[in-house]
């Protein structure tokens, strides 16, 4: 019989990080992330997490810890939102250069300022640079399933995986959810074995200073340079792209449940009007394409469910969009909305030429409905009826200055 | 056979009954410490275990200080929930605190034709609320009920799980014995006896105002 709970977004990653059993988690408390660790501290000391629990002063040294316990070949976790990501920032490029397969949770929150412990995505998108792999989830099971498989995405590609999902809109609501079997999940998540880990017996000095040319180490083997490892981590993302699609079609097969690979889709067989999203906010635009398609529209969405790698099969299914309408929780100040920019660019000498308009939504938490999506499909489509073919940035429910 | 006519009336009919029937929003009214996000819980979980696949339950969102009004929110659905937005206008609206009238704009958030349920010993009529004409009124003191059966918390009744079964006499869609079920999963075996016998207890004791308006 399957094991249904009603419970939070943070409840549910705190099982699943429980389900993959980490050996070292290190975190710092922040809203709306704090119930992650206050659980698997607990877990810890009740002893259904063996894991070491390191308390830190600060989330810098939350990913330093475990990028040191990483270094030694243990599995890691962490989580943290808004200003504790962006402070976490340096350590974020140190983690993905070093190519360690960490995994953290990114309750997704505004950043500061003006200050806000309230939701949108712009912690985790302005981190898009970092190396992670990004993944965003819809609903709570999503957030279970896709820890899960963000460890064996990480371990496979020697990446680290950031999980994003939305502060309090999810984090914080109760919804029923499957736990997986914990023996399936070692079936489909076995320990992990790092190629290569920092032992005392076997001292070595990881990551000195790279030349910007090649030079021969101390064997005379004539070593990687800096562009060569960075070069090395691209390919690492580009491999993925095929690794999350296979980890989440393997997953759907052992328990039963699919959210997408790098994305997923909604009623877009024949759609030609076609909402996107990350997160939550694509969860509820399928609620608006479904009451667009009562009138007759041929509405569908595309939920991106990976950020990093981006994905690059969009093209495909957009091929019949007359109108494109992203709807996002971030935004690229002095151009647009982060995935609006690389929408277009992955459409650009594809043939797909529709017009496509980037809705700026719910920023540091202000309520989304259906009906507003609704509404700014209505308007972009109005536009488009009346001859209007331009891309442009709409702020959704923000009083404009007069 | 129906005629094609049929067919083009239907269409549109099945959209809205799909978006404003099969959903159920209850919204919850109190203060920090009075167990308002607990009731909703219980809520959810017994909508859940009587077979509604889609339920959620959510706390204001923010910072909560004790004795602040604030609110919770429970929604029910046959098909998994893709909503996460603040409600609108709900369906039910549950108010654990009388005084919340005073600060609050309680009717705000209540559709008319919904169904309004007070804790008070003052009975119903006490709550019409002008702008919602078609809405059900009811009362229940449930701190008496909550004294009855010994459910205090530092000397302060506890009167959101009483509200449950309130609710559960205005609205046929929550059982007694789902809300029993409801209970046994959010707390241990003896708090969930008690705290079940005062469910029932409120269940016979709320007074319902005007039922001119039985449709919900």
């Amino acid at each position: 019989m399957s094991d249904v709970r009603i419970i939070t977004g943070n409840e549910a990653a705190a099982l699943a990080v429980t389900l993959c059993e980490p050996q070292v988690v290190a975190a710092y408390p922040i809203t709306p992330q704090t119930k992650i660790s206050e659980l698997l501290s607990e877990y810890v000391e009740r002893g259904t997490l063996k894991a070491e629990y390191v308390r830190v002063e600060s989330e810098h040294s939350a990913l330093s810890v475990l990028i040191a316990a990483s270094t030694t070949g243990v599995r890691t976790f962490t989580a943290t939102s808004s200003n504790g990501l962006l402070y976490m920032h340096e350590q974020l490029h140190w983690a993905a250069g070093s190519r360690l397969p960490i995994v953290m949770c990114c309750v997704n929150r505004g950043v500061a300022a003006p200050w806000s412990i309230f939701n949108d995505q712009q912690d985790s998108m302005s981190q898009r640079d970092t190396g992670w792999i990004q993944l965003y989830c819809r609903n709570n099971q999503e957030i279970i399933d896709t820890v899960i498989q963000a460890y064996r995405i990480a371990e496979e590609v020697y990446v680290p995986v950031m999980v994003c999902y939305d502060g309090f809109i999810l984090s914080h609501t109760m919804m029923p959810v499957e736990i997986p079997d914990a023996a399936e999940v070692r079936r489909y998540l076995p320990p992990y074995k790092p190629h290569t880990f920092l032992e005392p017996e076997r001292p070595r000095t990881i990551n000195p200073v790279f030349f910007p040319w090649r030079r021969q180490n101390a064997d005379g083997v004539l070593c990687d340079g800096y562009m060569e490892m960075r070069r090395k981590l691209q390919k690492g993302l580009e491999k993925a792209r095929d690794v999350i699609a296979v980890a989440s079609s393997d997953y759907a097969e052992r328990f039963g449940r699919d959210h997408g690979g790098l994305f997923w889709t909604h009623r877009v067989e024949d759609a030609d009007i076609i909402l996107t999203g990350m997160g939550s906010i694509a969860a509820e635009a399928t609620l608006a394409a479904d009451l667009l398609r009562n009138e007759g529209v041929r509405a569908g969405v595309v939920g991106i469910r990976s950020y990093r790698p981006f994905p690059p099969g969009l093209p495909a299914v957009l091929r019949n969009a007359r109108l494109i309408v992203v709807f996002e929780k971030c935004f690229s100040y002095g151009y647009e909305g982060g995935v609006t920019s690389d929408l277009k660019a992955s459409l650009y000498g594809t043939g797909v030429d529709a017009p496509v308009i980037d809705v700026i939504a719910g920023l540091g938490g202000r309520d989304v409905k259906t009906a507003d999506l609704l509404g700014a499909v209505r308007e972009a489509m109005k536009s488009l009826e009346s001859g209007d073919r331009a891309c442009r940035t709409v702020w959704l429910n923000c009083r404009e200055e007069e | 056979m129906p005629g094609a006519f049929y067919w083009v009336c239907l269409v549109p009919l099945r959209g809205m009954y799909r978006w404003s029937g099969i959903m159920h929003e209850i919204l919850w009214h109190g203060r920090g410490g009075q167990g308002v996000v607990l009731a909703s819980e219980v809520l959810a979980e017994a909508a859940y275990l009587q077979g509604y696949r889609g339920v959620t339950s959510a706390p204001t969102f923010g910072p909560e200080r004790r004795g602040a009004p604030l609110t919770a929110s429970t929604r029910i659905d046959d098909e998994p929930i893709r909503t996460f937005s603040q409600i609108a206008l709900a369906d039910i609206v549950i108010v654990l605190d009388e005084l919340l009238f005073g600060s609050v704009d309680i009717g705000a958030g209540l559709r008319n034709g919904g169904i309004l349920i007070v804790n008070s010993a003052r009975p119903p009529e006490n709550f019409r609320l002008p702008d919602k004409p078609a809405a059900r009124t009811a009362s229940v003191d449930a701190a008496a009920i909550a004294r009855e059966f010994r459910l205090t918390v530092g000397g302060a009744p506890v009167v959101n799980t009483p509200l449950l079964g309130s609710l559960a006499r205005l609205w046929d869609r929550i059982s007694l014995a789902g809300i029993e079920r409801g209970l046994a999963f959010k707390m241990p075996p003896a708090s969930a006896y008690n705290n079940y016998q005062a469910v029932r207890r409120a269940f016979e004791m709320t007074v319902v105002g005007d039922t001119r308006h039985e449709q919900t």
